[in-house]
């Protein structure tokens, strides 16, 4: 990859209607929509509440199914955007995960499966699969097993030690992993006294995760030594420099995003500058230097 | 769609809890888009319907309801604002020589800005615009030299009903309607008449088609609201409850 700043999984569509924002080729990389075997629409409205520092969504994964993402997302895709993709895959089921990764990784424009265990949004399914290590364990390896490219696990915010999860995904055999995912959480509505979103909770993203996202990633850093995706809450340059000091090898910019979005053209950008002021040479260097 | 900074020029109170917004510096919108204000201190954009668009001046009207639209009524002429403009699809007038317009409420903003339009092509439309009461009406149409039919709930002013009641009552001729206010009101359009352009409104994460947060259900699928709409037809929205 020629830059480290990745746009985060649903916050950036299938690409390529960025395209008419800014010329989405500067991006290291781009993660897409989380994508199940089935199409699916998701939950009802409303999907959206707006927090002090951040969002709460509860889009309930919706996406076209997995052969329409591989036939028809992902060459509209690749006719703007000439590098590799992450595909990030979500189910309910061992089976579901298994034939969702085995489709999406022999895409060609696809060079790397993103497993979201860690999707607080869907009923009897994501999450539960990223909180309990043993079935974590199992599930990882049993992608792997069916995928042709590298398996980065996504990991969830969720729990009490993110390392005993990082660990399991470690033991399946993981490549890489990724954290973190969005933190379950609501809002009420003053007038009517009710949740916002339809279906009560939701994930909470944006600047105000920043912090818990720093901690895990420097956590996990020092519990595995796989490849670390670092993200949550990441707005500017800073953040991303902060984020590679804790242990991270790249980043993903999600919520930001939304409300700018030319917001990770801006972070690459900026970067240079950032780095001149803080003496760093390449990026490489640092990750993982507030360990050292 | 663009990122624009936009310059306040009129920021007024109408009645006792609408406001109008004049801004100027965007490129020329279609009536049916919409634009998204960053309002500082809030985390997400607001967006708001185009109601009016000459000499590089949109308009817009907007009810306090919350902490983004009161932060708005402090905001001064002359004060500038970052926005996502240009947003949405828009409706579609081609070939149509009697439109129907109604609106309920505040709905009446994007559709001020489409009847602008069908004048300057020299189709006069019927408007209905429906408010609560005497003290809600806005006088929105002053300036383009002709008046919208007025309907009000509790009858202090014209006709005594909803706009959709004015309209099943008096039938009047029309070869498109377009609709634009609370759900229960388009919904009410829609079962009742067929061949309408409805303009809805749903909570968004971005505005643009990145997200899903606004999605709604149709006969030909899932549609974003933020992007394939806010214009739906009339026979292709399935309403929930
Ligand atoms: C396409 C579109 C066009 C619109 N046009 C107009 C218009 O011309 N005039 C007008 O007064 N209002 C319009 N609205 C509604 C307007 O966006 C909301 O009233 C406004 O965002 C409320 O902000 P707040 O901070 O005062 O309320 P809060 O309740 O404090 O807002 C909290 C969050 O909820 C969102 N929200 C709250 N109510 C609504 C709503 N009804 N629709 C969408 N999001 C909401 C806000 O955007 C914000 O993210 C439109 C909405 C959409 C989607
Ligand atoms: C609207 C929205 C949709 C998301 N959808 C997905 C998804 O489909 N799959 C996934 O793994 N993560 C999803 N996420 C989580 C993000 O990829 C990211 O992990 C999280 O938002 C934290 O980063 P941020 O604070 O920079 O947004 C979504 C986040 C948001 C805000
Ligand atoms: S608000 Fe994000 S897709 Fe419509």
């Amino acid at each position: 990859m020629d830059n480290p700043v990745i746009p985060a999984s649903g916050t950036f569509g299938f690409g390529y209607e960025f395209n008419n924002w800014f010329d989405i080729s500067v991006l290291g990389s781009i993660a897409l929509k989380g994508t199940t075997i089935e199409a699916r629409y998701g939950n009802p409205l409303p999907r959206i509440a707006e927090c002090p520092a951040g969002m709460i969504n509860a889009i309930g994964l919706q996406n076209p199914g997995a052969v329409a993402v591989r036939d028809i997302e992902l060459k509209k895709l690749a006719a703007v955007y000439p590098k590799k993709v992450i595909a990030n895959v979500g189910g309910h089921s061992f089976g579901e995960y298994v034939e969702t990764s085995a489709i999406l990784s022999a895409a060609e424009e696809v060079f790397a499966i993103e497993l979201n265990v860690s999707c607080p949004n869907v009923k009897g399914g994501g999450m539960a699969f990223g909180l309990d290590a043993g079935v974590l364990e199992e599930l990882t390896a049993a992608v792997k097993e069916a995928s042709s490219k590298p398996v980065i696990v996504k990991l969830s915010p969720n729990v009490t030690d993110i390392t005993v999860l990082a660990k399991a995904a470690e033991r399946g055999g993981a490549d890489g992993l990724s954290l973190i995912n969005t933190l379950v959480g609501m809002r009420i509505d003053l007038r009517t006294a009710k949740p916002i979103i339809s279906v009560k909770r939701g994930g909470y993203s944006g600047p105000g995760v920043f912090p818990v996202a720093v901690n895990a990633v420097y956590n996990t850093r020092e519990a595995v030594s796989l490849p670390i995706v670092g993200m949550g809450g990441i707005m500017n340059a800073e953040n991303v420099i902060e984020m590679m000091y804790a242990g991270a090898d790249c980043v993903m910019v999600g919520t930001l995003n939304l409300i700018d979005p030319c917001g990770s053209k801006k972070i690459i950008e900026d970067l240079p500058g950032v780095m001149e002021r803080l003496g760093i040479d390449k990026l490489t260097d640092i990750v993982g230097r507030a360990h050292r | 769609m663009k990122s624009e900074r936009l310059k306040i020029t009129e920021n007024r109170q109408i009645t006792a809890d609408i406001y109008k917004m004049c801004l100027l510096g965007a490129e020329k919108p279609l009536p049916g888009n919409f634009l998204e204000l960053t309002i500082p201190g809030c985390f997400l954009g607001r967006p708001f319907g185009v109601a009016g668009y000459a000499d590089g001046i949109t308009e817009i009207y907007y009810r306090v309801v919350g902490e983004g639209t009161m932060k708005m009524t402090g905001m001064k002429e002359g004060e500038e604002v970052d926005a996502l403009t240009g947003l949405g699809n828009s409706f579609d007038t081609n070939g149509v020589k009697k439109p129907l317009i109604v609106s309920g409420g505040l709905g009446f903003a994007p559709l001020k800005f489409l009847a602008e339009s069908f004048v300057e092509k020299g189709i006069t439309p019927l408007f209905v615009a429906g408010f609560k009461s005497r003290s809600d009406i806005v006088e929105f149409l002053k300036e383009s030299g002709f008046s919208p039919v007025i309907t009000t709930d509790d009858g202090t002013a014209g006709f005594h009903g909803s706009a959709v009641d004015y309209i099943k009552e008096k039938v009047p001729e029309f070869d498109r309607y377009y609709a634009c206010g609370p759900m229960p009101m388009l919904k009410g359009m829609a079962a009742a008449f067929k061949g309408g352009q409805l303009s809805l409104e749903a909570r968004m994460g971005c505005g643009f088609g990145a997200c899903m947060g606004c999605s709604i259900m149709t006969t030909a699928g899932a549609k974003r609201v933020c992007k394939e709409g806010p214009v739906f037809s009339s026979e292709e929205v399935i309403f929930g409850d």
